[in-house]
């Protein structure tokens, strides 16, 4: 059975090709069912194959395709273990969601079956990087998510931000993509292949620390890129110009988690680099905390969920920067849920306010949306950490863990815990100014709750988001122990036992309830003026993009002028010139008219080369 | 037999088509465009009946013309040539499907194109140093009079240059050859032999090594073309003919790389080695400089232009690598270049064709009204960016991987093409294809017809196909391209860094 693994990838890169060249004429809602229906069959395929995994009898499996790039060893293979399967799962699972949702949300758009193929080419990348058995397959799924990426943020092109902010995504991450990519020539280099296996079996005994060091610091620059960590994070806030269930599907539950199960992949590679994780959980908190601020201060509820996205997958990054790889996963999937379910109630909200994203004219909306607000409150209380809804306990564990590390790793946990106060306060923020209060709707909006195809895609997810923490609770470690095969060989950072970690788990509700507490106390009443220092900064995330235009883009793009015009322009060519300027002024003498020495250069030229091979024909027999 | 058919199919071609009498010049076009795909079949014939694994050349045709100098009409095909020979015979017939913009003298057009194909072929299949170089100047000929006479405003310039730059070069490697052809008439006791395979048991002195590297290296670097002798090639390809771009970029730059790996690196093994590290760093700068100056171009042509003085980069540095892996993928990058920037040059010739400019500023939008050619765009320039999936990917890792085993830094800092690529490609496409139609002129541009979208879709899919599997032409490339490091192996203290090995089981 396994050997038809490949099926979960040409599903959906069928239905990638049969939209992308006959979208138009499949149409609205043809598409989008098909679409979905693809995505929901690999979700169902997938959850076959898991089953051995999960009652134990079954066992990580590699599936050989076909032979890729001989020269370079490199098969088309793909590897179905626990992480393989949690990811597929979550990416079909909440893909499928999201897909069902779309069909609803895009109606009447005019490349509706474009974009229905766009999202099944998703589909098909995430789930190549997904299940790569090797790092040059995964670099190839790597870089056609970022593909999907581009083509979905830049879907709506005639509007000039949508498709610059598409551009700005893929270059960004190909910064990112360069580390992934030198990373594959120093691994080349050291075992001379690029199967996972051969490399995870030969790097504890022949691998240098340095050299560990340094593939896994450039394959981090590629999760910098891809999961948005400081520096590189840049992109994702702007990527909210992709219609909503893009930001939901590819902007937060799945692709920017590609950073996090890549690191989780090549744990073995990074326990071998205590430097590197040093970095990258340092790296994590501090993108936590930063992305935090700033969600505080947008105005445009997508831009919060975008830095809360950035905030999250700090955490996660934290998780595997202090070695506590199944943690790091488990909050990939509960936030996988809560996070797609608020950009899709987001989605929900946007439609219901005729386009609008500014919180500050949206209010009052529990009133007339219901479903669309309940749904939310829970994803709310998740993202905060409010027990016993899942991401208390995913954000919980790696909090500990981080706790549990030790030394320097406490001040990160420190880090962690304020950016969790935060947290809950601008998810309150943004609650009460959506749902809370007067309502402030543009004139002439007739808000109303969405229909259906929106909502039941709405509460599974809050099931979900409500629910997901069971599968990994400190009392019974069941993702730890599903997982368990993939990370054989791996030394993991647990949570701390006993008292401890009670205690930390009580102090974490009580943060998120103080946070909760301070929103409610700043918004419920009235809407406080958010103008000026701290807000104005936030608001612009304190410039940092200009600061890029400034110190990278203007001085390369000036440097790109110099060379086209001075340096090409002038200099080489000048000389060119000069040298041809002196056979033109010598060829002139000789024969009066520079034009007629074009054309007696041309004949001669010619009538030379064509006597000689005549001379060669003629001179011998041809045959 | 197969490989002088091959060669002679297109002069065949040029001169029934200038048999086309006056009054029937309908017939001139279509005949044209027949006679382009014979020589494509007894390709795509040479390709089937190849045998896999067999490095040195095959389908040989040896009949020698001159017993005491040496010369002969001496033909063969080995990995490295055969995918040029196909490449070339491919892009013919589209390069004149994409012509019927052309009116004036369309029968001494196709008669220049079918020449230049005879000439190319001949580039690549000759196994006499003199026939070689023969071909090599008739190659000459004809794109001089496409680019001077079918070229756009300030053809003139552009034809001088390019015919200047190249015969300045063809001037030293004729020199060699003599020098080198007098060396090997030594060893058979005879005035002089130019043919490559008696060349090869030649022994030569490093000085001579050395000079005669030079002499040919100079002709071919022109060709590549290698930075600082590359700036013929945006004022050839812009003001040429889109055909004439389309043979420029899709296959005469093919003839430098070609000729650094058959000639200096198979006869001057130990030059070969001493100067790595130069042709290397050359080929480097050549990544990193001709895709800063693409940035900035105004016109899309010459942005394409600068792209492919990049991606020839890529190639240098790949055979200059002295690995399998680098050797295969410079060929393979060869390739998937002749088919993207062939395709790139088709696509940016159509719209030309519709709104006679070249300049991004005068577009802007015109996705809305030509979603399928922005399309195909999109396409072209994602597989030019390096995609994974379809062909640039293939090459250009396997040149970043191969040099990485004997030049770590500057594989480094080749590899920093990957985001230059998206830079100036995504910008170039963000401003002429995306946001509203700014220009009034754009909007009633229509879509590719019937006959555009034939030619392209071709391209397509091969640059998909060859992506996803490779793997077919690379084991043809390799055999051929192991046996010139063997051969450097062989005769210099150089040895392949260990990774090689892998490569057998790989392929196994």
């Amino acid at each position: 059975m396994i050997d038809y693994l490949w099926v979960l990838i040409v599903l959906p890169l069928l239905g990638a090709a049969a939209l992308i060249v006959f979208g138009k004429r499949i149409g609205d809602p043809w598409s989008g069912r098909l679409a979905s229906a693809l995505v929901g069959t690999a979700f169902l395929i997938a959850a076959g194959f898991t089953v051995p995994l999960v009652t134990g009898n079954g066992h990580p499996e590699t599936v050989e395709l076909f032979s890729w790039i001989p020269v370079l060893g490199v098969e088309v293979s793909l590897l179905w273990d626990p992480l393989a399967a949690l990811m597929t799962l979550i990416v079909t699972g909440v893909g499928f969601l999201i897909h069902v949702y779309a069909v609803g949300y895009m109606h009447g758009d005019e490349r509706f079956g474009r974009f229905f193929g766009y999202m099944n080419l998703f589909i098909a990348s995430m789930l190549t990087l997904v299940l790569a058995s090797n790092f040059v397959v995964m670099f190839v799924g790597w870089e056609l998510v970022g593909l999907s990426s581009y083509l979905l943020i830049s879907f709506w092109f005639v509007r000039p931000a949508a498709s610059a902010a598409g551009k700005k995504a893929f270059i960004v991450n190909r910064i990112g993509d360069w580390g992934f990519l030198v990373a594959l020539l120093l691994i080349f280099a050291a075992f001379g292949t690029f199967e996972f296996a051969a490399v995870f079996a030969e790097a504890p005994t022949g691998l240098t620390t340095g050299m560990a060091t340094a593939i896994t610091l450039l394959l981090f620059l590629g999760a910098v890129g891809k999961s948005a960590q400081i520096p590189l994070y840049v992109w994702l806030p702007d990527a909210m110009e992709g219609p909503t269930p893009v930001s939901a599907l590819i902007h937060a539950a799945t692709m920017v988690t590609a950073g996090i199960y890549m690191i989780a992949r090549t744990a073995v590679l990074f326990g071998l680099a205590p430097a590197t994780l040093t970095v990258v959980a340092t790296v994590g908190a501090a993108t936590a905390l930063f992305a935090a601020t700033l969600a505080m201060g947008q105005r445009d509820i997508k831009r919060v969920l975008a830095y809360s996205t950035i905030s999250q997958l700090g955490y996660m990054v934290m998780a595997v920067g202090v070695t506590a790889f199944t943690a790091g996963m488990f909050h990939l999937m509960t936030h996988a849920f809560f996070k797609a379910l608020l950009f899709l109630g987001a989605g929900a909200v946007i439609h219901a306010v005729a386009g609008e994203q500014d919180m500050s004219r949206m209010g009052g909306l529990r009133k007339v949306m219901p479903i669309t607000f309940w749904t939310m409150v829970v994803a709310w209380l998740a993202i905060a950490g409010v027990a016993p809804l899942s991401g208390f306990w995913s954000k919980d564990e790696i909090l500990a863990a981080a706790f549990a590390h030790g030394g320097y790793f406490v001040f990160l946990w420190a880090i962690g815990v304020v950016a969790a106060l935060l947290t809950a306060f601008y998810m309150t923020r943004l609650m009460i100014l959506t749902f809370g209060g007067e309502e402030r709707w543009p004139d002439g909006v007739e808000a109303s709750e969405a229909p259906p195809i929106l909502t039941v895609p709405l509460v599974i997810l809050a099931v979900l988001s409500a629910t997901a923490g069971i599968f990994n609770t400190p009392f019974r470690l069941g993702l730890e122990h599903f997982l368990e095969p993939s990370f054989e060989g791996v030394t993991q950072q647990l949570p701390p036992a006993g008292a401890t970690v009670v205690a930390l788990a009580a102090l974490a509700l009580v943060v998120a309830l103080v946070g909760i507490f301070w929103g409610w106390a700043r918004y419920s009443r009235r809407l406080p003026v958010e103008e000026g220092g701290f807000w104005g900064a936030a608001v612009e995330g304190y410039r940092v993009d200009d600061w890029y235009g400034r110190l990278v883009v203007a001085p390369g793009k000036a440097m790109a002028t110099w060379a086209a015009e001075i340096l090409d322009g002038r200099i080489i060519d000048g000389v060119v010139n000069g040298v041809g300027g002196g056979v033109k002024s010598f060829g002139n003498s000789l024969s009066g008219t520079q034009s007629g020495l074009v054309r007696w250069y041309g004949a001669v030229m010619a009538a030379g080369t064509l006597g000689l091979l005549l001379w060669l024909l003629l001179s011998g027999g041809l045959f | 037999m197969v490989l002088p058919t091959l060669i002679l199919l297109p002069l065949i071609g040029a001169v029934a088509v200038a048999l086309v009498p006056k009054n029937r010049s309908e017939l001139v076009f279509p005949l044209g465009l027949a006679v382009s795909i014979p020589p494509l079949v007894a390709a795509l014939w040479v390709a089937a009946n190849f045998t896999v694994g067999e490095a040195s050349f095959q389908f040989v045709t040896d009949h020698t013309l001159s017993e005491s100098l040496g010369i002969g009409w001496r033909l063969g095909i080995d990995g490295i040539s055969l995918w040029l020979v196909v490449l070339t015979a491919l892009l013919f017939p589209l390069a004149v499907a994409a012509s019927t913009a052309i009116t004036d003298r369309t029968k001494s057009y196709l008669v220049a194109m079918l020449i230049l194909e005879t000439g190319l072929l001949g580039v690549f299949l000759a196994l006499d140093l003199l026939l070689f170089f023969a071909f090599f100047e008739i190659v000459l000929v004809p794109m001089y009079l496409l680019i001077g006479i079918w070229g756009s405003e300030n053809r003139g310039y552009a034809s001088l240059k390019f015919v200047l730059f190249t015969g300045a070069g063809s001037v030293f490697l004729l020199g060699g050859i003599i020098v080198l052809g007098l060396f090997t008439g030594d060893l058979v006791d005879r005035l002089s032999s130019f043919d490559i395979r008696v060349m090869l048991d030649v022994e030569l002195s490093s000085t001579a090594q050395l000079w005669l590297f030079l002499a040919f290296g100079i002709a071919f670097a022109i060709k590549v073309p290698i930075v600082p002798f590359h700036t013929w090639l945006p004022d050839a390809h812009t003001e040429a003919p889109t055909a004439a771009s389309v043979i420029l970029a899709g296959v005469l730059l093919k003839m430098g790389g070609y000729g650094f790996l058959r000639f200096n690196m198979t006869l001057f093994p130990e030059a070969t080695v001493d100067l790595v590290w130069v042709l290397a760093v050359l080929g480097v700068i050549g990544i990193v400089y001709g895709a800063v100056v693409a940035i900035v171009q105004p016109d899309i042509k010459r942005l394409v232009a600068y792209s492919s003085v990049s991606h020839m980069g890529f190639v240098l540095l790949g055979l200059f690598a002295l690995t399998s892996q680098g050797l295969t993928g410079g060929v393979f990058v060869m390739i998937s270049h002749g088919l993207v920037t062939g395709a790139l040059f088709l696509l940016v010739g159509m719209l030309y064709d519709r709104r006679h400019t070249r300049l991004i500023d005068d577009y802007g939008g015109i996705a809305t009204v030509m979603p399928i050619y922005a399309g195909f765009f999109l396409y072209m320039a994602f597989a030019s960016i390096g995609l994974p999936g379809l062909s640039g990917f293939v090459g250009e890792l396997a040149v970043l991987v191969g040099s990485y085993l004997t030049l770590p830094v500057l594989a480094i800092i080749a590899a920093s093409g990957v985001i230059l690529a998206a830079v100036y490609l995504l910008w170039a496409y963000e401003r002429v294809f995306t946001g509203p139609i700014t220009n009034s002129a754009n909007e009633g541009l229509h879509d590719l017809g019937l006959r555009e979208i034939a030619i392209i879709v071709p391209l397509i899919l091969i640059v998909l196909a060859i992506g996803i599997y490779p793997k077919p032409i690379l084991d043809r490339i390799q055999p051929s391209v192991d046996l010139i490091l063997e051969r450097i192996e062989a005769t210099t203290s150089y040895e392949v860094p260990e990774h090689g090995a892998t490569v057998d089981e790989g392929a196994g």
